[in-house]
């Protein structure tokens, strides 16, 4: 049974499809003012799906009306409401953020294919949440990134263009092996929809499914830069222009997760104890070795980017405390939820920073205190929210990851989680001890426009403010 | 020993070839060429894999279709950026420097 028209979750692909061509169409530079308005209706639309699951639950949309298999199923469901929101807020803010960051002379080159790009990004991730076909996912992946690869070099500088080549080859390596785990899937079961899997597969499965669980999730990993498949990472996410940055740290990463939890949750749930230990471990290395190298970098926008990898580490810390109750799962989203508005933040404010100071480096920062107060009280917020300090979302997903770690008699992560904190407390406060300091005499600082400032402070406050509106969150993941 | 099941061998084959091949070579080029050996592998199991009966199945034979033109689009952007590059620096292989911090 199909409904008469607008179903949200088709909306939610075809509007950004039909921006981003526009965008295009409409030649290298253009396409803000249109995409702006765009991602605001995106926004209510995401907010209409998330209120009518909640009075609903999970729905089905056969698009064109032919379902499955031959036909392609959208699904929407509390977990999907709730990515879809995070990508459309954050995106919308980025939007804004982007429009005045590109309209500077230094910037407007970098701007040539940016709006059309990014709908593409957003249409494939939102396809993504929605997706409910392994191999539809394998296609909304690989949309994604290539939109993602295509942002990385948007700059078309040399280092941008070698880190989007280096990001290019690992994506799709990592999705070459997820298509394998597909076709192994398919193969053994007959089916690759994630709804009729799931009875199928038994705690004792045959090795190919072991063997296309293991493809499909270490592809996912890869594409998610968990240690020790970060390598690409810092560089395309330190080196593309600001607006980027943060979309591609805030969301892209978090889609490859969403799905790895998805499977985890869903079809693999019968062999995850297995590998989850793995997960948990790799999730641990990648909190201390992220911290520690950006406790070490001596540029800005690499120290977010390695803060980056720690984060995304926390996320897969949850995998092994999967079994005990719901609250793991809890935990995981909250965090994807508040690492994407701090990190959104954080490279929003960056920029800031680095279009003030004309420098990239932190020595470059000192006087900033005094010249956009704005933007260093953004960064600190979000901060606040990185380190997990109440009553930030950061410290929600923090506070329930340890009482599920707890429950389950796993101390080790609790040590871990409380050491990521502590190290992102000290790579934080080398950013803000930095702009305190006096600035010397041949500084010269540049003016930075309003709205640049304000977006990323309305991205910090929301990161902090979730945390008191956590409890809404958490209900519809029901 | 059935067709789908030999084709299906081929095809993981070729998928461990095109991996190693896509990480261990350091030629641009070869890697993108890699890339596809390794595409059209994971191709020849999803079709060869799932036709063990008599009966055509048409789902993968459609799946397939579409990941083609998805390896089509992702061969073009690759070769794409790595002609950008080759341009910019005359190097035909990712370096250790592009990696530094």
């Amino acid at each position: 049974m199909t409904e008469a028209w607008p179903d949200p979750a088709a909306w939610l692909i075809l509007l950004p499809l039909a921006w981003a061509t526009l965008a295009f169409l409409a030649g290298p530079g253009r396409g803000g003012r249109l995409a702006i308005p765009a991602l605001a209706a995106q926004c209510a639309l995401a907010l209409w799906l998330a209120v009518s699951l909640a009075e609903s639950g999970a729905r089905l949309h056969p698009v064109g009306g032919w379902g499955a298999p031959l036909g392609i199923d959208l699904l929407a469901d509390g977990l999907s409401a709730v990515m879809l929101l995070l990508t459309q807020a954050v995106a919308l803010a980025l939007a804004v953020y982007a429009q005045a960051y590109f309209a500077d002379a230094h910037h407007r080159h970098e701007a040539t294919w940016f709006w059309p790009l990014t709908g593409f990004l957003i249409a494939a991730m939102n396809a993504l949440f929605l997706s409910a076909d392994l191999f539809n996912l394998y296609v909304t992946l690989e949309l994604l990134g290539l939109a993602a690869v295509g942002l990385v070099a948007v700059g078309g500088g040399t280092a941008q263009i070698a880190a989007a080549l280096r990001y290019l080859l690992v994506s799709l390596i990592a999705s070459g092996a997820y298509l394998m785990g597909v076709a192994l899937i398919y193969g053994t079961y007959g089916t690759a929809a994630i709804a009729s899997l799931a009875p199928l597969i038994d705690p004792t499965p045959p090795l190919a499914t072991w063997l296309a669980a293991g493809l499909m999730v270490v592809g996912l990993m890869a594409k998610t830069a968990l240690f020790p498949f970060h390598f690409w990472l810092p560089p395309a996410h330190g080196g593309a222009p600001a607006p980027v940055s943060a979309l591609l740290s805030a969301l892209v990463v978090k889609a490859s997760f969403y799905l790895v939890l998805r499977l985890a949750l869903g079809p693999f749930a019968p062999l995850a104890e297995m590998a989850a230990w793995l997960a948990g471990g790799l999730g641990a290395a990648a909190i201390l070795w992220g911290s520690w190298q950006a406790l070490r970098t001596r540029h800005i926008k690499r120290l977010v980017a390695w803060s980056t990898v720690a984060q995304l580490g926390y996320l897969f810390l949850i995998f092994p405390l999967l079994a005990a109750d719901g609250l793991a799962m809890q935990a995981g989203v909250m965090q994807a939820v508040a690492h994407g508005l701090a990190k959104a933040a954080l490279f929003a404010a960056a920029g800031v920073l680095m279009r003030a100071t004309g420098r990239d480096t932190l020595d470059g920062l000192a006087g900033v205190a005094g010249r956009v107060p704005l933007t260093l009280f953004a960064f600190g917020l979000a901060g606040v929210t990185i380190m997990g300090l109440p009553p930030s979302a950061g410290f929600l997903a923090k506070w329930l990851l340890i009482d599920a770690a707890l429950a389950s008699g796993q101390w080790g992560w609790v040590v871990v989680i409380i050491a990521g904190g502590l190290l992102a407390a000290g790579y934080i406060f080398r950013v803000l001890r930095r702009a305190f300091l006096v600035a010397p005499e041949d500084s010269r600082f540049h003016p930075v426009p309003r709205r640049l400032e304000w977006t990323a402070f309305a991205l910090a406050v929301a990161s902090v403010l979730l945390g008191l509106r956590g409890a809404e969150l958490v209900a519809l993941l029901g | 020993m059935s067709t789908g099941l030999l084709y299906a061998l081929a095809g993981v084959l070729l998928f461990v070839l095109g991996a190693a091949g896509a990480v261990l070579l350091a030629h641009l080029m070869r890697k993108v060429l890699a890339f596809n050996v390794m595409g059209s592998g994971a191709f020849l199991v999803l079709v060869g894999l799932a036709q063990r009966e008599d009966v055509i199945d048409p789902v993968p034979q459609a799946m397939v279709l579409t990941g083609i033109v998805v390896a089509v689009a992702a061969t073009a952007l690759a070769l794409g950026l790595a002609r950008a590059f080759h341009a910019r620096t005359g190097r035909t292989g990712l370096t250790e420097e592009a990696r530094r911090d």
